[in-house]
C-alpha cells in the first residue's frame, strides 16, 4: 500500500483556535487529508440541550478558513466531525454555510461538499425501548427509559466510519460531519485509502485531540500521522514539540476510562498489545494495534434535557467564625427557601469555593481556608422563580441567624447586590447505545457543489 | 518517603464520558514507574480512602506498562454539566493525588 498521511490542527475545532504556524508546516509537508473533531460531551449538557454552540463563531470560522484554504490549494480532502460542539443539524447546517460563505469570498474553484446529519427522533428511540434490542446503558446506566426519553430535549447519534466513507466514495472534496466518534473521522479516510482498521482506527485514535499526544504540552499544535504498512507514525509539527513513546502511549488513555478499548459503531481497537519504538526525536512508531468488528452493530446515542431556568449569586465569608459554621449558615439560607417555595419542585445548590468548591465530598482537605466564596445556583420551571429562588438562597445567607457572630451587620461580603441569568440547566438523560441493521441509517447524507 | 508528584511527569484527571472521571499518573522512568508498582503505595484502597469514596465508585484500576501509567477511573455522583456541578470538565480532582507519600 502506499502511504497514507493525515494532519490535525485541533482537537476541538472552535474551542480554542488552532496555532497557524505548526498548521502551515503540517501544509507543507503534504498530506493526504486535513481533518479535525469540533465537538465533545465534556463541554455539559446545556449546548446540546439547547441547540447552542458553547464556542464563538469567529473561532470556528478562523478555523474552517483556515483549513479550507489549505486544503483547496493543495487539492486533498478536508474533513470535520462533530460540527460545532454538538454535532445536531443546526450545527452542521451553520458549517455548511460557513464553508460556503469562506469559498465565496475567497472566489475558489468549485468543489464538492458533502455532510450528513446525526439527530435521533424521539420517535426512532421509542421503538427500540419496547423491542427485542433495548437501548442499553452506558458506563452503569439502566436501559433507557419511556421516562428518561419524555425527559429529553435532543438526541445525537455517534456515527463511526460509514458516513465519512461514503461520501468520501462519492469523491466530496470536503465533509461536515454530525456528531461522530473522534477516531472515526481519521479513520474513515485511512480506511478509504486501503488502510487496515487497527492501524486506520489507531491513526484516529492517537490524532484526535491534535498535540495532546505530544510534548512539552502545549494544545492546539498540528501533529501528522502516517500508515505505511508496518504500523502507524506521528510526528509533532511544532518545533519544540516531540512525540514520544511516553507521549503517544500516554495519550491512548487520555479521557478513556482504560488504556486498552476504544470503542467505535462497528468495532472495538485493541490497544493491549500495542509497542511503541522512537523512531526520530519527533517521532513514535505503533505496531501490536487489533480491531475486533463487533457482531451486531450498537451506536451510541446522546442525549440532554432542560431541567428548569437558572441563576446564580455569588457571597464570599471573612468572618473566622462564620467560616467555622458556614454549614450552619447555609441550611438557614435554604431552610428560608423552604419556607418561601416548599421543600421540592426546584433545585439550590451552593459550592463553598475555599471548603470543598471543586471537589465536594471527595476532597481530602477538611480545613477551610481564610476566606470562602460561596456559588449559589436557583434552578426553577419559570424565569421569575429561578430568580427570586437563587435570590433567596444568596441574599439570606447575609441574614443567618448565628449565636455567637459578632459581626451583625451582614454575614457575607457580595460582589454583586444581584443574581445573574444563567444558562438554562440540562441534564445529560442519554447515555446509551441503540442497535441498527445499518450503519448508516442515523446519518443520513447530502452533497452539493460549492463555488463559482 | 518521596511525594508522588516529585515521581510522576504527569498526574491529572478529565472526564471519560459523561459519567466518568479518569485519572492517570504517567511516569517517564520506567524503573520508577515499576519501583512505585512494588511499594503498592497506589491501589484501588489506597484511592478509596484518600477520596472517601467506595471502592464500588472505582470503575477501572489498572497499571498501564506501555506508558508507564497508574490508570484509574471514577463513576461521578451525577452525570457532567448538572446544575451544581464544579467541575464539568472533570479537569482539577487529581490534585489529592500529588502529596501520596511513595515509600522509595
Amino acid at each position: 500500500m502506499s502511504l497514507i498521511r493525515i494532519i490535525c490542527p485541533n482537537g476541538h475545532l472552535g474551542f480554542a483556535p488552532l496555532k497557524i504556524d505548526s498548521f502551515l508546516r503540517g501544509v507543507e509537508a503534504s498530506p493526504d487529508f486535513i481533518a479535525a473533531d469540533s465537538g465533545s460531551d465534556d463541554i455539559g449538557p446545556v449546548p446540546l440541550g439547547s441547540d447552542t454552540s458553547t464556542s464563538p463563531e469567529v473561532w470556528q470560522r478562523q478555523d474552517l478558513e483556515a483549513m479550507l484554504l489549505a486544503a483547496r490549494r493543495i487539492g486533498v480532502p478536508m474533513i470535520i466531525g462533530s460540527s460545532g460542539d454538538t454535532g445536531t443539524n443546526s450545527r452542521v447546517d451553520r458549517y455548511v454555510a460557513m464553508i460556503q460563505d469562506i469559498a465565496a469570498r475567497h472566489g475558489l474553484a468549485p468543489f464538492k461538499l458533502g455532510y450528513f446529519y446525526s439527530e435521533v427522533s424521539k420517535d426512532r428511540v421509542r421503538q427500540a425501548i419496547g423491542s427485542s434490542e433495548p437501548v442499553l446503558g452506558l458506563d452503569g446506566r439502566e436501559p433507557l427509559s419511556e421516562k428518561e426519553l419524555d425527559a429529553t430535549d435532543r438526541i445525537v447519534a455517534m456515527a463511526g466510519v460509514h458516513p465519512f466513507r461514503k461520501l468520501l466514495e462519492e469523491g466530496c472534496d470536503v465533509i461536515i460531519g454530525g456528531r461522530s466518534s473522534d477516531c472515526a473521522i481519521f479513520a474513515a479516510a485511512a480506511l478509504h485509502r486501503g488502510a487496515t482498521e487497527a492501524d486506520a482506527y489507531y491513526l484516529g485514535k492517537v490524532l484526535e485531540c491534535a498535540s495532546f499526544c505530544a510534548e512539552p504540552y502545549g494544545a492546539k499544535e498540528t501533529v501528522l500521522g502516517a500508515i505505511d504498512g508496518a504500523g502507524v507514525t506521528v510526528t509533532a509539527m511544532h518545533p519544540d514539540q516531540r512525540c514520544t513513546i511516553a507521549s503517544v502511549a500516554g495519550h491512548a488513555m487520555y479521557e478513556r476510562s482504560n488504556p486498552f478499548d476504544e470503542f467505535v459503531a462497528g468495532g472495538r481497537l485493541d490497544m493491549r498489545d500495542c509497542h511503541y519504538t522512537q523512531i526520530d526525536p519527533r517521532t513514535t512508531r505503533v505496531t501490536g494495534q487489533r480491531f475486533e468488528p463487533a457482531k451486531r452493530v450498537r451506536v451510541k446515542l446522546e442525549g440532554s434535557g432542560k431541567v428548569g431556568e437558572r441563576f446564580v449569586g455569588l457571597a464570599s465569608v471573612r468572618d473566622p467564625y462564620t467560616i467555622a459554621n458556614i454549614d450552619a449558615v447555609i441550611a438557614w439560607a435554604k431552610a428560608q427557601v423552604v419556607e418561601r417555595f416548599g421543600a421540592s419542585g426546584y433545585e439550590l445548590h451552593f459550592n463553598v469555593f475555599g471548603k470543598n468548591g471543586v471537589m465536594g465530598d471527595m476532597e481530602p482537605v477538611k480545613t477551610p481556608a481564610h476566606e470562602l466564596c460561596i456559588v449559589v445556583q436557583g434552578v426553577a420551571p419559570t424565569v421569575e422563580m429561578a430568580e427570586e429562588l437563587c435570590m433567596t438562597g444568596t441574599r439570606q445567607l447575609f441574614y443567618a441567624r448565628l449565636p455567637e457572630v459578632k459581626g451583625t451587620a451582614g454575614g457575607v461580603a457580595f460582589v454583586l447586590d444581584e443574581v445573574l441569568k444563567a444558562s438554562p440547566a440540562y441534564r445529560w438523560t442519554v447515555n446509551h447505545t441503540l442497535a441498527v441493521d445499518d450503519p448508516l441509517e442515523l446519518f443520513p447524507t447530502h452533497t452539493m457543489t460549492v463555488g463559482a | 518517603m518521596t511525594k508522588l508528584s516529585e515521581l510522576a511527569k504527569t498526574i491529572r484527571s478529565k472526564n471519560a464520558g459523561v459519567d466518568k472521571i479518569t485519572f492517570d499518573i504517567i511516569f517517564t522512568d520506567r524503573s520508577i514507574y515499576e519501583k512505585v508498582l512494588a511499594t503498592q503505595a497506589i491501589t484501588a484502597a489506597k484511592i478509596s480512602s484518600l477520596y472517601g469514596i467506595a471502592q464500588e465508585r472505582i470503575a477501572d484500576f489498572v497499571e498501564y506498562a506501555p506508558a508507564c501509567a497508574i490508570k484509574f477511573t471514577i463513576y461521578r455522583n451525577a452525570p457532567s454539566g448538572s446544575a451544581g456541578d464544579s467541575d464539568i470538565f472533570g479537569a482539577q480532582q487529581y490534585a489529592p493525588l500529588l502529596d501520596i507519600e511513595v515509600p522509595l
